[in-house]
């Protein structure tokens, strides 16, 4: 199995990324601050104001690392990617599956965010003792799952997913345990942009998951941007998006949800705009960088080929699954489900 | 697998600076500095292959010496640091700037 290597952010601004030999130097006003050798990183992130040299462009691109940048507040703005990898036939079966039968994979997906966010609801529950509301919805995901395994159309199946959201979300509130939670009121998902601070942690960390799991499937020679569930649109990466779905609740919201009632992350981390916006200090994005990078060291056994790994390599194990379906060694894509 | 790398480069021979210079460098690409002359590099085998052929075409034999000390996969429950300094573990500290 694949050696899990590290990811660096980039959060100061005006520190200054490039390549010193086979380090990648960090400075910052001239001075260093972090000197590493590439081949223990898979991807850097860049958030805001950071300047990257021409050079560690090009030698990025040829080591197979992957370099993102964000906004300051963590929307993705772009992606450098070098050489396509791997076969390009696995990329046209992928192009002719997604057009002609692209719902089994779906279907797939879809089941195993509900089981997921299902599972979430239910730790909950184990937890903290039953919430009728809870409950109810526990039961309503589990008719929409149902519904998921026998919806006759993309479409239908589109719709389903949308309802299983709303209802998963619409109690999801119930899970932030923080007394004098006013600071931490949700009222459903919102983005573009986000209005509350825990939709502000969602999408901040959906985006970075988002961008990981890009560069997996770009690592097994998938390409990201042609999905099953999404459909195409100019510079989103659909299958990530797709893989998302499968790794929302189980990774990303348990996290923001450990943060928040860890008091890790406090209301006072989150200033609004007059627009709405709600915006993350720097310290609250460092908390919930840090939290994400720490998970994926936690090793879990995989739901499907019973091997230890740790979570951090999930998006890449998902990714080479998908390839060996869609190259036919696999019957039916195995998405990740975890109890 | 991770290897500790120590050396001695003699203030004799042909340009000692340059030596000192070259050979922490050759194992900066591949790991960390710990303490001067100390660096920890966590390698694969080809990649130690490639820095072992490196450092022998730079270090002067006759008067200069290098120690390899092999720690394998678990090292880190081999290690313990104190004091100033902490050395960064490249695979698994968070790098957030």
């Amino acid at each position: 199995m694949k050696k899990l290597q590290n990811s660096l952010f980039i959060t100061r601004q005006k520190s200054y990324v490039h390549k010193q030999r086979e380090t990648i130097v960090v400075e910052q006003e001239s001075e260093k601050i972090l000197q590493i050798p590439i081949h223990a990183i898979k991807s850097i992130f860049c958030f805001g104001n950071v300047i990257v040299s021409p050079f560690l462009l090009g030698f990025c691109a040829e080591n197979g690392v992957g370099l993102a940048f964000f906004t300051e507040y963590g929307r993705f703005l772009a992606r450098i990617q070098g050489p396509q990898s791997g076969n390009v036939l696995l990329r046209r079966i992928q192009y002719e599956k997604t057009k002609s039968a692209p719902l089994d994979v779906a279907r797939a997906i879809i089941a195993a965010k509900i089981v997921s966010s299902r599972s979430v609801l239910q730790r909950h529950i184990r937890n903290y003792g039953s919430q009728d509301d809870v409950v109810k919805v526990i039961g309503r995901l589990k008719h929409n799952l149902e519904q998921a395994r026998v919806d006759p159309s993309l479409d239908r199946l589109r719709g389903t997913e949308g309802v299983a959201a709303a209802n998963y979300f619409s109690v999801f509130q119930h899970l932030v345990r923080v007394e004098n939670d006013a600071g931490f009121a949700f009222n459903g998902r919102n983005k573009r942009p986000p209005t509350d601070p825990i939709n502000a942690m969602l999408s901040f960390l959906y985006s970075v998951l988002g961008n990981d799991i890009s560069a997996a499937l770009q690592g097994v020679g998938l390409d990201p941007q042609v999905g099953f569930l999404h459909t195409d649109r100019s510079g989103r990466d659909s299958l990530a998006m797709d893989l998302l779905e499968e790794l929302r609740a189980w990774w990303v919201d348990r996290l923001v949800l450990t943060q928040v009632n860890r008091r890790e992350i406090k209301a006072r981390d989150f200033s609004q705009a007059v627009s709405g916006a709600v915006t993350m200090s720097e310290s609250a994005r460092k908390a919930l960088l840090k939290a994400y990078q720490e998970k994926k060291h936690e090793e879990v056994e995989h739901p499907y080929t019973k091997e230890k790994l740790p979570i951090g390599l999930i998006p890449h194990m998902q990714a080479m699954l998908l390839a060996s379906h869609l190259r036919g060694d696999l019957e039916c894509y195995p998405p990740f489900v975890y109890r | 697998m991770m290897v500790l790398i120590t050396y001695d480069v003699s203030t004799e021979g042909n340009n000692p600076q340059k030596r000192l210079r070259q050979i922490a460098n050759a194992c900066l690409d591949c790991g960390v500095r710990v303490q001067y002359s100390v660096f920890e590099c966590e390698v694969t085998p080809d990649r130690w292959v490639q820095l072992q052929a490196q450092l022998f075409d730079i270090y002067d034999s006759s008067v200069d010496s290098l120690r390899f000390y092999k720690l394998g996969k678990n090292w880190r429950d081999r290690v313990e640091h104190h004091g100033a300094k902490p050395a960064l573990d490249i695979y698994q500290d968070t790098l957030i700037l």
